[in-house]
């Protein structure tokens, strides 16, 4: 019923359709979420930043479902064929392409390169994306609560996300992921692995949007339609979810598309020291940390998921920013 | 037993500057069906005062007693006064566009602050809503009920603020600068309006203000207030043909009259208002006032009480009864 994207909280009085003119057509009824979608139309950068981001998320969508459901995708053809038997590495140029397999072969394995940055996409997005949504939906709510209640609340959160932020998180994940055994909390295999990158990447990064989200509430709670609608009665629930959290959408928007490509890098860290999804499954950082011992005699092969990897966080990125702008009026 | 019964108020806020003395010492009663006009200069402490009534304000030190309907307010149960909000009391704000919510609609707010107290579906509340805006006197509300406040004009927006305070048929309405926002005609309409909903619905009023024109009709009684405290209360007639207090002469002399030129008026109240984290010594008007020579040195150090002069009329002042008298009568009067 309402439209959460209408109005980045940073609009300190927000009135659609005031902040635009000259665009020519009406300006009557014209919410800040269409002003918003003009701006980021016109923002060529961020666009292109969001198709690709688009086109990766149906890919990896595509991926998960034809390689999960219907193991439709070749990650375990070994093309011993097409590999050198003496240095193991592919034969022909440029890490053996070749119209069957565009982005080359696995140096001694001899498996088809796209197939794997194709089947490893979904792994990096949906834990990126998991990992994001289990960091905001916990920063978000300490943040508002801490912001609305203020007091000792507030000190004791603000206590507990620099106690986090000070948290040796690399060092952690790499001992955590060292001790989970193969078969824990009823999970086992890959679901494990994935969900403890979830939670590892995902519940240690929530202090800073937390604290976004802290400020905001701090001084959305002095605005007066607050007071306004405590003065007919509203309980606390409907004043921090009906009222505030809309006024919050838009940088917990912002900040989600920025922090994904941070996690989808994280993840790919996590791989890359070998704690991440266990081989045979195929990841960015996984196939990163394989192509590091040949990237003397087969450099190609680490070219491969380094341009996924830095593709993807890079689209991720221009589109965040393009969106912050186009929701922030004060950005120009 | 009174309805609405204000004892010795006090609303201090704890700031890094000081101890800023909003309300200090503010006592009133209000019966049903009544209005009482509250008058006083910008930062007088009239908003504060009011969320006070209502148990709104977050860090503040209140003291005093507010007895609504027989009950104590101070103090008592957050969530019971939750309660009481909406249903028993409730407030216009000055700007409806900052009080109301920008990303719902006109309807959905009423339809929420109704369903508050009352347990009804979501159609049903919506019909009560699009009965509201019709009573308060939005055209077309059944088209209306689903605009956004930003879609409203400003006479409207006020309109459709008081249909949402009026949702639950509040018994104590706190209207708090209902008109300052608005042009002259439109003022005159909006209060009608509060003027007929409350004849209509039989509630005890507050009207805050900063203009006497506001409430001259309006107000059964008035209270002046003057840097957090009461300087003269009284039935209106009593305010406006016999006005006692220096400051009230002031606000009378700067109110904006038809009828006049506006360099005509008597006299603006020069000066600014009083600092309320080190509140003037004595009576809080002194240093502006043009009469404290008349009283010799108490004006300065010795804080004026409030002092019944008749019919129901108090006014703390230190001027005698018959120096108020001549002053009023020879040199305020005559001029207005
Ligand atoms: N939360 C607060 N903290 C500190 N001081 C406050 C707070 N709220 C109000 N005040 C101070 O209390 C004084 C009275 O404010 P109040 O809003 O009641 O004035 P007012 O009479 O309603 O004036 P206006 O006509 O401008 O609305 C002001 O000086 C204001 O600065
Ligand atoms: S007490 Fe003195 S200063 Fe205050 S209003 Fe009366 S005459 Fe003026
Ligand atoms: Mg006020």
């Amino acid at each position: 019923m309402t439209a959460p994207m209408d109005v980045p909280s940073s609009a300190p009085e927000a009135q659609p359709g005031a902040v635009l003119t000259g665009a020519g057509g009406s300006i009557q009824g014209r919410s800040l979420r269409q002003i918003a979608w003009l701006r980021l139309k016109r923002d060529r950068v961020a666009m292109a930043g969001g198709v690709v981001v688009a086109v990766l998320v149906l890919a990896a969508l595509a991926a998960g479902v034809l390689d999960k459901l219907f193991g439709l995708i070749p990650t375990t053809a070994f093309n011993q064929d097409l590999i050198d038997p003496d240095l193991q590495i592919p034969k022909g140029a440029f890490g053996g392409i070749s119209l069957a397999h565009p982005l080359g072969i696995e140096p001694t394995s001899g498996r088809d390169l796209l197939a794997r940055i194709f089947a490893g996409s979904w792994i990096s997005l949906l834990i990126a994306f998991l990992a994001t949504m289990l960091s905001v939906v916990i920063g978000t709510l300490m943040g508002v609560v801490a912001g609305y209640f203020g007091g000792w609340v507030d000190t004791l959160i603000s206590r507990l996300m620099d106690v986090f932020l000070a948290f040796p998180l690399l060092v952690f994940a790499l001992a955590l992921a060292g001790v989970v055994p193969d078969n824990a909390f009823g999970l086992s295999g890959d679901v494990l692995r994935i969900a403890l990158l979830i939670f590892i990447i995902g519940f240690f990064n929530w202090p800073y949007i937390g604290r976004i989200i802290r400020g905001q509430t701090l001084s959305l709670r002095e605005r007066e339609f607050v007071d306004a609608a405590k003065s007919l009665g509203a309980r606390q629930p409907y004043i921090l979810f009906r009222e505030l959290l809309p006024n919050l959408a838009a940088p917990i928007l912002v900040y989600s598309t920025l922090l994904i490509p941070t996690n989808i890098l994280f993840e790919a860290a996590l791989s890359f020291l070998g704690v991440g999804v266990r081989p045979p499954t195929p990841t960015w950082g996984g196939m990163l940390s394989d192509a590091a011992h040949y990237y003397q005699i087969d450099p190609e092969f680490m070219l491969v998921p380094g341009l996924a990897i830095f593709v993807t966080v890079l689209a991720f990125n221009l589109f965040g920013d393009g969106l912050r702008d186009a929701l922030d009026p004060r950005a120009r | 037993m009174t309805f609405l019964d204000v004892r010795d108020l006090r609303v201090h806020f704890p700031t890094d500057d000081g101890l800023v003395r909003s309300v200090d010492g503010l006592s009133y009663r209000l019966e049903r069906g009544k209005t009482l006009g509250i008058v006083g200069e910008s930062g007088s402490g009239k908003s504060v005062s009011s969320l006070a009534v209502l148990g709104l304000h977050k860090r503040a030190r209140i003291s005093g007693e507010i007895w609504l309907d027989g009950e104590e307010l101070v103090g008592a149960d957050e969530e019971h006064v939750r309660g009481l909000r909406g249903k028993k009391m409730a407030m216009i704000f000055q700007d409806p566009l900052s009080a109301m919510h920008p990303y719902y609609t006109v309807g959905q707010q009423i339809v929420e602050a109704y369903r508050i107290h009352h347990r009804v579906s979501k159609a049903v509340a919506r019909k009560h809503a699009i009965e509201m805006l019709d009573r308060v006197g939005i055209p077309q509300p059944n088209s209306r009920v689903d605009d956004y406040p930003h879609q409203f004009s400003g006479g409207m927006r006020q309109r459709a603020m008081i249909a949402m305070a009026l949702s639950c048929d509040p018994e104590l309405l706190i209207a708090d600068e209902p008109t300052t926002a608005l042009d002259v005609t439109v003022q005159a309409q909006i209060l009608d309006l509060i003027r007929d909903l409350q004849r209509e619905f039989g509630s005890a009023v507050v009207i805050i203000t900063h203009d006497l024109g506001v409430v001259a009709e309006l107000a059964d009684d008035i209270l002046v207030m003057y840097g957090g405290r009461c300087v003269e209360n009284g039935p209106s007639t009593e305010i406006f043909d016999n006005p006692q207090h220096p400051y009230t002469w002031g606000l009378l002399g700067s109110m904006p009259r038809l009828d006049r030129e506006r360099s005509e008026r008597l006299m603006p109240i020069k000066g600014t208002p009083p600092s309320l984290i080190n509140v003037p010594s004595g009576c809080a008007f002194h240093p502006r006032c043009a009469y404290a020579e008349l009283v010799g040195g108490a004006c300065g150090y010795e804080v004026p009480q409030l002092r019944e002069v008749g019919g129901g009329h108090q006014v703390a002042c230190h001027l005698s009864q018959e120096q108020r008298h001549r002053v009023w009568h020879t040199e305020i009067e005559p001029n207005l």
